[in-house]
């Protein structure tokens, strides 16, 4: 956005906001809202504090287990449904009615199955995010130029070749798209996992800041919590972006 | 059947051996669209035969069986005597629509068919760059497919398939993509590739013109039901110079003799 000729730095309009939150803050009219000044000095605080890097690594670990499970199984199986028809007939619908779930009402099950500990919360992330990268890699596949297959057939091509080589090229960037989205759901599985299961990681200190009402700890670990996963979001759109440059020419 | 060897009965020595044969095909397609029935064609060695028709008379579908894309309903082909059960090294495709990688460059591209057959990168990269030089697009290694022009897209999917280095190369209309202009250019160049190289071109395309101004055998298929109506040998063309062929004489009674039969095909 340009003014008088400046052009403005990407997300200026972050420190109107910003300033909006101060003044709210000041205004002493809720005591569930302190002003930014005070949740950034709180979060300078903490930062080093051991309670918010275990937090921190706990909730790494289990986002990045999660993560990476869902990627790894949910691309080849999204290529492989978009590829074989009974695959897909077979595991579509339910690929769908776990898009759409409501996982949170999972979660007890899970804790049954799973123990009350890591497992739940790595399976709780993974269970949110696979399903848009099923769902996207097999679209990337569906929309695939019919002449690139029989290109590769021509000359030979094995099935892992074909795979490797045409398939997952060709849908890669559905498959970035579905994995930034499931990205940002599975930062809402690993919060939800940490709050209803186990009371470890940010899920816990989620509990013991607002039980106490220690508003500027639970914003400021509100706020690190929203930058990570808007970094991680961006980081990835960026990605896809240079990818995307032949979507439109398959 | 309405096939008859117009013109060569009485050159019948002077054909070559076939390269490819293809006999008795019919393809069906879910046991209602009957493609092709009961098609026969032999394709010389070292000649390109142009295969001709109207739309939806099954030149693409005849050309994919070849190439092992398609298994037939019935019939069989053999390349050198061995019959067809998929794609094989002996075969290389040319697509109408290029079937380029998007996301590789125009060397990845071009030693693509190599990488798919296993040879090293060194080397298959000195195969490509060789055949890169050949099509005329030295300097454009590094480029993408959509950094290039419908003719040079062209260019690289035809080096693609000289790289492999295959007896018989199946071109499924390779120029209808590209401009006027650059088709006429591919057409020349066309010819002096198949006098260069010892190979068989099998060169499915709708274009009359075309078809007999690159072809040693025209193969006209017609619909309804799908068949060869008539396959044609141009005696004097190819000895003479690629400007001169449009001029003629022979040249232009066959394009009018293909058009009379064709005409009452097309809607």
């Amino acid at each position: 956005m340009h003014i008088n000729g400046y052009r403005l730095p990407g997300m200026s309009s972050l420190i109107l906001w910003g300033m909006l939150w101060e003044l709210v803050g000041h205004s002493g009219l809720t005591f569930f809202l302190p002003p930014l000044s005070e949740v950034i000095a709180t979060l300078i605080e903490i930062a080093d504090s051991p309670a918010f890097l275990k937090a921190l690594s706990e909730t790494s670990r289990a986002f990045i287990t999660g993560v990476f499970s869902a990627v790894v199984i949910g691309i080849p199986v999204g290529i492989l449904m978009g590829k074989n028809r009974l695959l897909d007939e077979l595991l579509l619908p339910w690929v769908n009615i776990f898009l759409s779930a409501p996982l949170t009402a999972l979660v007890p099950v899970l804790m049954v199955l799973f123990g009350f500990g890591m497992k739940s919360i790595v399976i709780t992330t993974t269970l949110f995010a696979i399903w848009i990268i099923i769902l996207n890699a097999r679209a990337g596949v569906m929309q695939i130029n019919r002449s690139l297959v029989e290109m590769a057939n021509s000359f030979g091509a094995t099935p892992w070749a074909a795979f490797a080589k045409i398939y997952f090229w060709a849908a890669l960037p559905e498959i970035l798209g579905g994995v930034r989205i499931g990205v940002i759901r599975a930062v809402k599985g690993v919060i939800i996992g940490q709050l209803l299961i186990s009371i470890v990681g940010f899920g816990a200190l989620f509990e013991l800041y607002s039980a106490n009402f220690l508003m500027g700890h639970f914003w400021a670990v509100l706020i690190v919590l929203f930058g990570l996963a808007f970094s991680i979001s961006e980081a990835l759109g960026a990605l896809e972006r240079r990818f995307s440059y032949y979507a439109s020419k398959r | 059947m309405a096939t008859h060897q117009t013109e060569s009965s009485a050159l019948a020595d002077e054909v070559p051996v076939s390269a490819v044969s293809a006999r008795n095909i019919s393809k069906t397609y879910g046991g209602e669209v009957e493609a092709l029935r009961n098609l026969s064609l032999e394709f010389p060695r070292g000649q390109l035969t142009s295969v001709l028709g109207p739309s939806g008379c099954g030149k693409t579908t005849l050309l994919k069986i070849i190439a092992g894309l398609l298994e037939p309903t019935s019939g069989e082909v053999e390349v050198n005597g061995k019959p067809v059960t998929g794609p094989g090294p002996d075969r290389a495709f040319v697509f109408q629509d290029f079937a380029l990688l998007p996301w590789a460059n125009v060397l990845r591209n071009v030693s693509f068919g190599l990488e798919l057959r296993g040879v090293t990168k060194t080397e298959r990269e000195g195969i490509a760059e060789k055949y890169i030089g050949n099509v005329g697009l030295s300097g454009f290694e590094k480029s993408f497919p959509h950094e290039l022009s419908g003719g040079m897209r062209q260019r690289v999917g035809l080096a693609r398939a000289l790289a492999v280095d295959s007896q018989v190369l199946l071109m499924d209309e390779p120029f209808s993509a590209v401009d006027e202009q650059t088709r006429r250019k591919f057409q020349e160049d066309l010819l002096s590739l198949v006098s260069k190289e010892n190979k068989t071109f099998i060169f499915v395309t709708h274009s009359i013109e075309e078809a007999v101004y690159v072809s040693d055998q025209v193969a006209i298929l017609l619909p309804r039901p799908s068949r060869v109506h008539e396959v044609l040998r141009p005696k004097m063309l190819r000895s003479k110079g690629v400007s001169d062929i449009r001029r003629d004489p022979e040249y232009l009674d066959m394009v009018d003799r293909i058009w009379a039969s064709l005409r009452s095909y097309v809607e």
